[in-house]
């Protein structure tokens, strides 16, 4: 299991740490028990572009550094774009992630999804479908069906 | 070379070792089962390093010392040889939850094809009991395996009392010594253990050779079968400059142990004091009994295990975690979880082990970068200061 060197760039310099005090939208994914768990935090504009956001992450070096991966990839993607960022999609921009840490360590695109319905909720307006599953305090990142490999 | 903080995974060769394999790669390279005269020169050095390692463990003949390649072989053969004549048509084991996975693996494969398999729990304080194998004994336990120390927590068990029950119950008894030779007391013959296994890389020898104590007259029907060697117990042409770095290695351990062992401790729990001192919500995952001098076993709430170990490497530290993210799989280590250690603790488990070539500011170098790494990594947590901070 070896990490690429833009996993480890990620890993070590992870950008947009912290929290956004004044947020449209917030989400965190994950349980302890599994040993990830990751927050992300979004400004979002009128348009519906993403102006900023921000992580914060307790996990492995590929939750550290998907984490990272997708505040970079977001900022400036519209919502309705943002929220279709795949997993798969995290990984190639890492340069792949070993097969064992697709399921459980790429809890990013999760969190932003919950952020993004967070964002559309105050602001009365319908969720987007089928991506709050992972708000769910029971949710299980381990029976997700992207259980593509590396 | 200084800041490796891992002697319980590998350790490197010490050159004494390397300086008297060396002959045995290209001068002395007779095959030791040829007649002729390099042939007997390597058979006689061969024997020698056997006469060696059986005293060095206790044993009380040299022939109950099977060379193999490793821990692992030497626990495969514990049970696969072992049964096939002990056992032929199965019944019940018994092996403690927190053995190496060279003696689960292999109980639950036995498991699925004719055995019952029964698991003795170690208890909070890291030890297994033998009054807890006592209970599990059945009129048809064959085989008990109990490690002598665990290669993640240090805990040292009391195998002979184990070993006492379990011959009460007409069994035999098997002990992975692996991390336990040459660091403590261990006599085979005074344990009253049927089967052991050593191994040679954990004691400043090469890797790819170990050892199986067989008790004499236990029966056993080779796993790996061929030429015969081994008195027809381990065929394939011995590893004969392997079995005598491992014999010299024993050696060193034995002759150093008692100055050695001391310092270990010292550096052991200078390390444990230390981070727990400097970092709060940390603990030695186990402090009772007796353990090993070696291997100082941390839990770090509130951090993960393989980041942390990622961050100390690029420092030039080499530690291990049980975090399931190191391992590749989804379940933290085996190891502590069976002690009781809850998994989102688990997740955050640090295991430095100390070696010939520690010293006492390797131990506080060690430290010193890893308060800010940890509290780097919590400061970066969502959950940190609510679950840890009032």
């Amino acid at each position: 299991m070896i990490y690429s060197e833009k996993v480890m760039d990620h890993f070590n310099n992870p950008r947009n740490v912290g929290v956004i005090s004044d947020a449209d939208g917030s989400g965190e994914v994950g349980n302890p028990v599994c040993g990830d768990i990751m927050k992300i935090t979004i400004k979002v504009n009128d348009d519906d572009t993403i102006a900023d956001a921000k992580f914060q992450t307790l996990g492995c070096g590929a939750a550290i550094a998907t984490s990272s991966m997708v505040t970079e990839l977001v900022k400036g993607k519209k919502i309705q774009d943002a929220v279709r960022i795949s997993k798969r999609d995290v990984a190639d921009e890492l340069d792949g992630l070993p097969a064992a840490k697709m399921h459980c360590s790429v809890l990013a695109t999760d969190g932003l999804k919950v952020a993004v319905d967070d964002y559309l909720k105050k602001h009365g307006r319908e969720p987007l479908s089928g991506v709050i599953k992972s708000a769910d305090p029971n949710y299980n990142p381990h029976e997700d069906e992207d259980e593509e490999e590396d | 070379m200084t800041k490796y903080l891992d002697y319980a995974a590998t350790t490197p060769v010490d050159e004494r070792v390397i300086e008297v394999m060396l002959p045995y790669f290209n001068q002395e390279f007779g095959n030791p089962n040829s007649l002729y005269k390099i042939g007997r020169d390597a058979f006689h050095a061969l024997e020698a390093a056997r006469e060696t390692v059986a005293t060095g463990i206790g044993a009380e003949r040299p022939g109950e010392v099977i060379f193999t390649s490793g821990g692992t072989e030497a626990d495969n053969e514990s049970f696969f040889s072992v049964l096939r004549a002990k056992a032929p048509n199965g019944g019940h084991l018994i092996v403690s939850a927190y053995e190496h996975h060279a003696v689960l693996r292999v109980a639950e494969w036995l498991a699925k094809h004719g055995f019952e398999l029964s698991i003795v729990k170690p208890r909070k304080d890291g030890h297994v009991y033998a009054e807890d194998v006592a209970k599990l004994l059945r009129e048809d336990t064959k085989l008990v395996s109990v490690m002598h120390s665990n290669n993640e927590i240090g805990a040292v068990n009391d195998i002979a009392a184990i070993a006492e029950v379990v011959h009460g119950a007409d069994a035999l008894m098997h002990t992975d010594a692996v991390q336990s030779l040459g660091k403590v007391e261990l006599n085979v013959a005074r344990l009253g253990v049927d089967m052991a296994s050593f191994s040679s890389h954990k004691i400043y020898g090469p890797k790819g050779v170990g050892a199986l104590y067989l008790k004499r007259g236990i029966g056993f029907d080779a796993l790996i079968k061929g030429g015969g060697q081994e008195t027809r117990r381990r065929s394939g042409t011995q590893n004969v400059a392997g079995a005598i770095g491992f014999a010299k290695a024993l050696e060193l351990m034995l002759a150093e142990r008692e100055t050695e062992a001391p310092r270990l401790i010292a550096l052991r729990d200078r390390a444990l004091e230390g981070v727990t001192t400097r970092l709060e919500n940390t603990l030695a995952t186990i402090h009772e009994g007796e353990r090993l001098p070696n291997i100082a076993p941390l839990l770090i709430k509130g951090v993960e295990g393989e980041s942390m170990l990622l961050q100390l490497d690029n420092l030039g530290f080499s530690v291990s975690t049980g975090s399931a993210c190191s391992s590749g799989s989804l379940e933290p280590s085996h190891v502590l979880l069976s002690v009781g250690v809850a998994q989102e603790i688990a997740h955050g488990s640090l295991r430095i082990s100390v070696g010939r070539w520690t010293t006492q500011a390797d131990i506080d170098e060690f430290v010193d970068v890893l308060v800010p790494i940890v509290e780097r990594l919590r400061a970066m947590s969502p959950v940190y200061e609510k679950m840890f901070c009032s």
